[in-house]
């Protein structure tokens, strides 16, 4: 790594934007979702907000994500319109995806969040696909493949970081590794020490780096991004982090070694870099409060526009299996 | 219905007889021709590996680019991955999966996402892919390189099922294939690549859903697609000497499957045969009769018939795999019985 991906001030206050709107919308969605106001399945991210903040913070508008069920933090990062996003967590007609997909299948290409999925390890094939359309295009797009530590061990993991590095993809693998998949902790289910290692397999550069320090972050996600464009390939971004809330909301966690999430809690990166932009001077407590209360309005906006958006008629159900809606014979239905 | 078959073509070409295989290339250099966004990927398709198993792609990375026309690893989740991938910006991706018992090591990306994608999304993205795959019993390939899995397709919301039995609809749905908006499973027999039939004319498109009569009948009608159609003919051929008249439906689309066609010609026979070489129970033919059944019900004039392939494993021994498939024989023997 080197110090010329170093995220300058202005790049520091972009990854702080992002996670103070990440942190925020994750606090929200536990609290609305514990009043049964929205019935959804919930994967909270809170702890791993620096990882997508930092990445999306070095890629365009016009690059592509594909991403996770727990993925929410890395739409938001991208630019994922929040009223939209509450009202599909709501199952509303003006949710991005009409209320069809849910939270575990947000879509929305205008910003290049072109699939998520809720199945382990299938962000990886697809994102090959859009960066070898993008390498057939000729344009420099980046595609990153977001996943868990979880989705190392199957097997389009490695399908996919083979073929990405014998093709040459333009495309970014960053695993979140918050230690644990599902209930299992990582050293019970992964052989290997370290996830990046596992690039030396596909002559791939891997790379170890504290996912909730930003600025490592940053940097890293920019060589990599840098590469991708460039023409030089895949990278292999194994991010460090841990994910505060077990696996979805409601469990209890108790599979979790309590020292090591106290331990996390406590070095929790969102108020760490809080404090560490006000000690370096890159802003003062009124610019950062400020930030935070106008992620709250507009969570606050957001929420009661989903709130307030009607569920979808029933005949979506006919809509979107195929392009020509009347493919389907309408006795299909009943 | 638009029926290939009756369609007139000029006398010259009218004799020139190709194979399928030759079709399904002549399809490829077309499709490629008329729009750049064609890709081809899959397991040796370039032309340093021989143009695919069987030479269906035989020449096309040399005139396309093998940029356009990949070889891949045998990974089979990466190839339909990278096609879903690349159709959801604009490319119109085929990928061949070799043989269809191979679609199962893809079937998360193929079922839960390219069919899906376009539902979940609420209809912002779609998936532009035909997946090909070669399959069918009857040269010694054993339990995992035979199986007809149509039916597995079929029963996802989201993916169209194809199933050609000649060379002009081999062209004329590839070419329609491509060109839809939707997933397309595109099955290929393996024993039928080598027969010869009328040579498509260029441009040619099969509407998908539509079915084709082969030949006209009045007793019983037998539905069938793929290589059993073929064997469904020789069959009606058979029967005619009898005197037994068997009007014969290739279906050629399982997903959707041309229901007016088979309703219309049962409502006229009344009696109705389906032949396929999946294991019979719970395949195509089981959502073929249920549907004849409801529709018309006390139109019968004999209960609706299925012959299928055995229930197991396609097996290796000569005598076993010629027992496994139903042919025209025992096409021609469950059609007297639901004529007796």
């Amino acid at each position: 790594m080197t110090n010329s991906y170093a995220p300058d001030a202005g790049t520091l206050m972009d990854i702080f934007r992002r996670m103070a709107l990440l942190k925020g919308n994750d606090e929200r969605s536990r609290k609305l979702l514990a009043t049964g106001r929205v019935v959804a399945p919930y994967y909270s991210y809170r702890g791993q907000e620096v990882i997508p903040s930092s990445v999306s913070a070095a890629l365009r508008d016009d690059d592509y994500i594909c991403t996770i069920y727990r993925g929410i933090h890395d739409m938001l990062a991208k630019g994922m319109p929040l009223k939209q996003l509450w009202a599909e967590v709501a199952g509303r007609e003006d949710g991005t995806c009409k209320g069809k997909g849910g939270p575990m299948h947000l879509t929305y290409p205008a910003k290049g969040i072109m699939v998520t999925t809720g199945i382990v390890g299938s962000s990886m094939p697809i994102a090959n696909g859009l960066a070898w359309g993008s390498q057939l295009d000729g344009n420099d797009r980046v595609t990153v493949a977001y996943f868990g530590d979880g989705a190392s061990n199957i097997g389009a993991f490695h399908e996919a970081l083979n073929l990405a590095a014998v093709w040459k993809l333009p495309v970014v693998f960053v695993c979140q590794n918050n230690r644990y998949g599902e209930h299992t902790a990582y050293a019970t289910a992964t052989s290997a020490k370290r996830i990046a290692d596992r690039a030396v397999g596909y002559d791939i550069p891997g790379v170890r780096v504290d996912g909730n320090d930003p600025h490592a972050m940053y940097a890293a996600a920019a060589e990599a991004i840098a590469r991708a464009r460039g023409g030089e390939g895949p990278t292999l971004i194994e991010a460090m982090t841990f994910r505060f809330h077990g696996h979805v909301m409601g469990d209890a966690d108790g599979y979790m070694d309590k020292a090591e999430k106290q331990a996390a809690i406590a070095a929790d990166p969102y108020p760490r870099f809080r404090a560490q932009l006000i000690a370096d001077n890159v802003a003062d407590e009124a610019t950062l409060a400020k930030i935070e209360a106008d992620v709250e309005a507009a969570i606050d906006e957001a929420v009661e526009f989903a709130l307030a958006s009607p569920f979808p008629s029933t005949d979506e159900l006919r809509r979107d299996v195929f392009a020509d809606d009347s493919i389907v014979p309408e006795e299909s239905f009943a | 219905m638009t029926d290939a078959a009756t369609q007139t073509r000029p006398q010259a070409e009218k004799t020139a007889q190709i194979t399928i295989v030759e079709a399904l290339n002549r399809a490829f250099v077309d499709a490629m021709e008329a729009d750049e966004k064609v890709l081809l990927l899959g397991e040796d398709v370039a032309d340093p590996e021989d143009g695919g198993v069987v030479g269906i792609s035989k020449g096309l990375s040399t005139r396309f680019g093998n940029h356009r026309v990949r070889s891949t690893p045998i990974a089979e989740q990466a190839i339909v991955g990278a096609a879903i991938g690349a159709s959801l910006i604009g490319y119109r991706p085929v990928a061949e999966i070799m043989l269809m018992n191979f679609s199962t090591v893809a079937m998360d990306m193929i079922v839960n996402h390219a069919a899906k994608l376009r539902f979940m999304s609420g209809g912002q993205t779609g998936v532009p892919i035909t997946i090909r795959m070669m399959t069918g019993s009857g040269i010694a390939s054993g339990g995992q390189h035979s199986d007809y899995l149509e039916a597995w397709f079929s029963h996802v919301a989201g993916l169209k099922v194809v199933a050609p039995s000649t060379p002009e609809d081999a062209y004329g749905l590839l070419r329609a294939c491509i060109d839809d908006p939707d997933p397309c499973i595109f099955i290929e027999n393996l024993l039928l690549y080598g027969s010869k039939g009328p040579a498509p004319q260029a441009g040619h498109k099969v509407e998908i859903g539509k079915a084709a009569i082969r030949r006209e009948g009045s007793d019983l009608t037998i539905v069938s697609y793929s290589r059993l159609a073929v064997e469904a003919q020789a069959a009606a051929a058979r029967l005619a000497e009898d005197g037994i008249s068997a009007e014969v439906i290739d279906l050629r689309s399982i997903q959707p499957w041309d229901k007016e066609a088979v309703l219309a010609s049962v409502a006229k026979t009344g009696r109705l045969l389906v032949v396929h070489e999946a294991t019979k129970p719970f395949g195509a033919g089981a959502e073929i009769a249920a549907t004849v059944n409801h529709e018309l019900f006390g139109r019968l004039k004999a209960p609706v018939h299925r012959l299928g392939g055995a229930f197991c494993a396609v097996p290796f021994s000569r005598p076993l795999e010629t027992a496994f498939a139903p042919d025209a024989a025992r096409i021609v023997d469950a059609a007297k019985s639901l004529c007796a």
